[in-house]
């Protein structure tokens, strides 16, 4: 059975049965979400967890991709969320805040 | 399934695609030099140009084909193609959690528009519907459009990769490899609900923290997040009354759903 599959995979069809593979586990990831919450009865437990989801994902994304950076990266964060609190317009404070990291690292930090 | 009567289904509309497509625009930049970088990067491993493009049109997760990259061969077995296909999920189960975020939205709309809203689910568009619907917006085009939207962009920038090498050479002088993470903290702004709502974040940013340096990869957004949900579960708040973030009473007519004043 291995033996097979791994003949099969060694074969002309490799690449393109290991790009469908794992893209099929991409999408996985997409969909399962959404599919596993729908059978999640919304107790209001579960409606508290969801509601802290979003910014949970947000900050787990964020801020240890923004501490990896050092000095540049948390200020190109701090600015980013001080520009977007006084201006809420989110263009401007994308674009501060890469600039507040390239500015940083221009200055060699 | 549960079914949900009582709870209106969101409209689906032209015009809320093209506010979501519209809404991505400030993130062209950084997915066109990460989709670059990924074709040039693709190319030197030797991938073929039509292998690196159906890469990137089926896989679609910029940060998982790079990881993924690694573990590209000209030969596969068995051991090995569940090695990348491991290393994929992990990298992609973060959207695991979006997905949850999203169902709510969801109840109610058509099956293969969702199947097929899922595919193009990423980073940039969830972040982007979120926002939006932070705002008080119900459209599911605004999802739905910002996804289509970034779909051609990521293959046109990895063709562009594959042709000519890196087209911006120092992307990180730019600060352009930060553009998520910045633009994830200005989309963490209008979420805020003061201190005691933002409890569940602190747990989720202490989490994802120790995850870093004890687990490998991207298993930190998925560490955190969990950590930040339980926290958000287990911390009781006195049943809050937020119509903005739970459930949206104006059908706001479709634009950048500003939010109405905040409590």
């Amino acid at each position: 059975m291995t033996a097979a599959l791994d003949a099969l995979f060694a074969g002309p069809f490799g690449p393109a049965l290991a790009i469908l593979l794992v893209g099929s586990v991409s999408y996985a990831c997409r969909a399962g979400g959404v599919v596993l919450m729908a059978r999640v009865r919304p107790t209001p437990r579960v409606e508290r967890a969801l509601r802290a989801l979003p910014g949970s994902i947000i900050v787990a994304t964020a801020v240890p991709s923004g501490l990896a950076a050092g000095a540049p990266g948390l200020a190109g964060l701090a600015v980013a969320a001080l520009v977007m609190a006084a201006l809420r317009v989110e263009v401007v404070a994308l674009a501060a805040g890469v600039a507040a990291v390239a500015a940083g690292r221009a200055l060699g930090y | 399934m549960p079914h949900q009567p009582a709870r209106r289904r969101a409209p689906f509309t032209l015009a809320g695609c093209l506010t979501g497509a519209r809404l991505t625009l400030p993130l062209w930049p950084g997915i066109v030099v990460f989709g670059v970088a990924y074709g040039a990067a693709a190319a030197g491993k030797g991938m073929s140009v039509a292998e690196a493009l159906a890469t990137s049109a089926i896989v679609y997760a910029g940060a998982a084909q790079m990881v993924g990259l690694e573990l590209w061969r000209e030969t596969w077995s068995l051991s090995t193609l569940v090695a990348v296909m491991t290393v994929t999920l992990f990298v992609n189960a973060r959207m695991v959690l979006m997905g949850a975020t999203l169902q709510p939205w969801l109840v109610g709309a058509p099956g293969w528009r969702n199947a097929l809203g899922h595919f193009v689910l990423t980073d940039g568009s969830w972040v982007v519907a979120m926002r939006y619907r932070e705002g008080g917006g119900r459209d599911l085009g605004v999802l739905f459009g910002a996804g289509v939207a970034l779909w051609p962009l990521w293959l046109a920038s990895t063709w562009a990769g594959c042709l000519t090498g890196a087209l911006v050479s120092r992307p990180r002088a730019y600060g352009l490899d930060l553009v998520m993470p910045v633009l994830f903290t200005a989309m963490l702004v209008p979420l805020w609900r003061g201190a005691r709502a933002a409890r569940p974040w602190a747990v989720a940013a202490l989490a994802a923290l120790a995850a870093q340096r004890l687990l490998p990869g991207y298993a930190f957004i998925v560490v955190g997040g969990l950590a930040g949900c339980a926290a958000g579960a287990l911390l009781d708040d006195p049943a809050p009354s937020d119509p903005a973030a739970h459930e949206p009473i104006a059908d706001e007519p479709v634009g950048r759903g500003r939010r109405p004043p905040a409590r």
